[in-house]
């Protein structure tokens, strides 16, 4: 597992609240998932992507990601019709681990442009980050049953 | 010599290497002598001709010294404490297999009509009533062949139940505590699962359920306790608020352990729910054949339940199949009718006192681990626990360790690893159910062992990192057995 200052966040993609990335390109959106994601999931053996043509809501899950711990629902950042996936990570899902800004899961033409405009930029993300690194579960007593 | 004390019961022993059956074996090589044979030759269709698979010719000696050589590589609840979390691995009382074996259940072929198959429709007949009075729920069917099935039974009635209400409805609650099977089984009967977040106490909060709960929602699917091992001690108040928007609560048994005797599910509020035999009441987990996952219900979901059902007019029992508002069968003649001996045999051979007692064992077992593992583990959630206790690797992090090490490192001592990384909204979870059948010399042991690997992490963290190194194999590469899996023989 990296600490904070190994995590790579960089400037030109904005993030999500469930950890995926997005970046604009000619007018579509690419996403994949971030560093942090990737390291919390570990070693990544399947990637199931939706079907080119699909169309989705702001948020809505369109794909799982499959770890040796736990499979994982990926959420869509803005909503939109899928116009490509990543068909590499079919054979090479380690590609998500490996360089997760490069592996890009779906490429979607978006409905509405200011919904990628209200993502959160890196500043914003590494706080989010920031404070799943610091928190601390719950561990007060719970006197319920005493 | 393996670095770092003998701690645990785990040793080291002479490991017999043991090549696949297709290696093993010699062309010609026969286990049985086969008769001639002595029907006469006839043409079969072309489309069922074709190459057969390859088995290996093998003797009797070569099949009984390979599976007894893979045995020994083994660990089950014989060999010695299973704390795998969520999965209540308690021994499995030999008793239950001498029942079931006897002939008069095993020749009874499944299609004797009712007059000559007496005991075995019996069996069923009190083994539905055990279960609802352990439940407190009305009625049951035992068709279901596992837990899962048992959901998806649960869910075919929740629809059956909304049909015969004029309304259809497509979708459900689902905290996100719940068992893994409850999402897929409801999304299996067409439901769209809606996920709740379990509030910062690990439970469910009824003002949450309240808001998403509506007119298009067939109700909730919740295990209780839950996956955190906790009591969703709001569970009456949210199943008042589902029943009110004209829903059904649904309750996962699987830790039925924690409530046998001491919680009635129908006063809980629960409608429908199933039973895990191979937990609760002490049947083989896989390898002792098939399971079953009978499902209780409250009386107005009775007419619903699978055909046929056993009745009993006071001298003879029946198969009733005139059943207009039944689902049908979810499973062939008797569903699996040797594993249900098995439980019939524990739920007999505990009683009504026994039952409680092995569930307030349990839960003591679970809280005993849980305080004397304190400050040696993070506790996520510090709450009395039911059944089984989430600890996490929050506090080896800084040694680098994680659980996955700390899992490995418990192999090598003698103990079945705990369920790790589950549930998943904790980090690094380990989860620990010891059952009720361990006793307390077994489960100072396991303690001692625990805090030992807590100090080894600080002291010399390689030594898990490297972890097992007793067993035939060392650490596996799973990342790489999962994105190669090889799942033939033979080629």
């Amino acid at each position: 597992m990296k600490e904070l200052n190994e995590l790579n966040f960089p400037d030109d993609v904005k993030y999500t609240r469930e950890h995926e990335w997005a970046k604009i390109e000619e007018g579509n959106v690419f996403v994949g998932i971030t560093d942090y994601a990737q390291d919390q999931l570990g070693d990544i053996v399947f990637v199931e992507m939706p079907a080119e043509g699909d169309s989705f809501e702001e948020g809505e899950e369109f794909g799982t990601l499959e770890s040796v711990k736990a499979v994982s629902e990926i959420y869509l950042p803005v909503s939109g019709e899928i116009l490509a996936i990543n068909e590499a990570l079919e054979d090479e899902p380690e590609m998500v681990n490996k360089d997760p800004y490069e592996a890009w899961i779906v490429k979607v033409k978006p409905a509405d442009v200011s919904e990628f405009d209200n993502l959160m930029d890196k500043t914003a993300y590494l706080k989010l980050v920031e404070s799943e690194f610091d928190s601390e579960p719950d561990s007060e007593p719970d006197s319920e049953f005493e | 010599m393996i670095p770092g004390n003998q701690i645990g019961p785990g040793r080291s022993g002479l490991i017999i290497e043991e090549p696949l059956l297709w290696e093993r074996g010699a062309k010609g090589r026969c286990g049985m002598s086969i008769p001639e044979s002595d029907v006469p030759q006839a043409q079969i269709d072309d489309s069922l001709l074709g190459e057969g698979p390859n088995f290996p010719d093998l003797s009797e000696v070569d099949v009984v010294r390979h599976y007894t050589h893979l045995s020994l590589w083994n660990f089950g609840v014989d060999t010695g404490m299973y704390p795998l979390g969520s999965c209540t691995m308690k021994y499995n009382p030999k008793i239950n297999e001498q029942i079931a074996a006897m002939p008069a259940f095993t020749e009874a072929h499944p299609m004797l009509p009712d007059e000559l198959c007496q005991g075995t429709l019996r069996l069923i007949y009190e083994m539905q009533q055990a279960l609802c009075v352990i439940s407190g729920l009305d009625a049951a069917t035992l068709q279901p062949a596992a837990g899962a099935q048992g959901e998806l039974t649960g869910m075919f009635l929740f629809a059956a139940y909304h049909k015969s209400k004029g309304k259809k409805r497509s979708k459900i609650l689902m905290p996100d505590t719940a068992h893994g099977t409850n999402p897929a089984s409801a999304a299996l009967c067409g439901f769209k699962p809606v996920k709740i977040a379990v509030n910062e106490k690990g439970r469910l909060n009824a003002d949450e359920v309240r808001e998403l709960m509506d007119d298009d929602t067939a109700g909730i699917m919740i295990t209780n306790p839950n996956t955190l091992g906790l009591f969703e001690s709001n569970i009456r108040e949210i199943a008042d608020i589902v029943h009110e928007k004209g829903g059904l609560v649904y309750g996962d048994g699987a830790n039925m352990n924690a409530m046998m005797g001491i919680i009635n599910m129908k006063k809980c509020g629960v409608d429908v729910m199933h039973w895990n035999v191979h937990k609760t009441l002490s049947t083989p987990h896989g390898g002792g054949g098939p399971g079953a996952g009978p499902v209780c219900v409250v009386k107005e979901l009775e007419k619903f339940l699978p055909s046929p059902h056993i009745t009993f007019d006071g001298k003879m029992y029946h198969r009733k199949t005139d059943l207009p508002d039944s689902l049908g069968r979810v499973h062939s003649f008797h569903g699996n009718f040797g594993v249900l001996i098995k439980a019939y045999s524990y739920v007999l051979s505990m009683g009504e006192e026994y039952l409680r007692r092995a569930s307030e064992l349990a839960v003591l077992n679970a809280n005993y681990i849980k305080e004397k593992l304190r400050g040696y583990y993070f506790l996520p959630q510090d709450a009395v626990c039911m059944h089984e206790v989430v600890f996490s690797d929050k506090l080896q992090e800084e040694y680098k360790v994680s659980t996955l090490d700390i899992a490995k490192r418990l192999m090598d001592c003698g103990y079945h690893p705990p369920t790790i990384y589950f549930p998943l909204i904790v980090h690094g979870a380990i989860m620990i159910e010891p059952t009720e059948t361990e006793c307390l010399e077994d489960l100072d042991e396991f303690i001692e062992v625990m805090r030992a690997i807590a100090e080894e992490a600080k002291t010399d963290p390689d030594l898990l990192h490297n972890s097992p190194q007793r067993y035939k194999v060392r650490r596996l590469d799973e990342t790489y057995a999962a994105r190669n899996p090889c799942l033939t023989g033979g080629q």
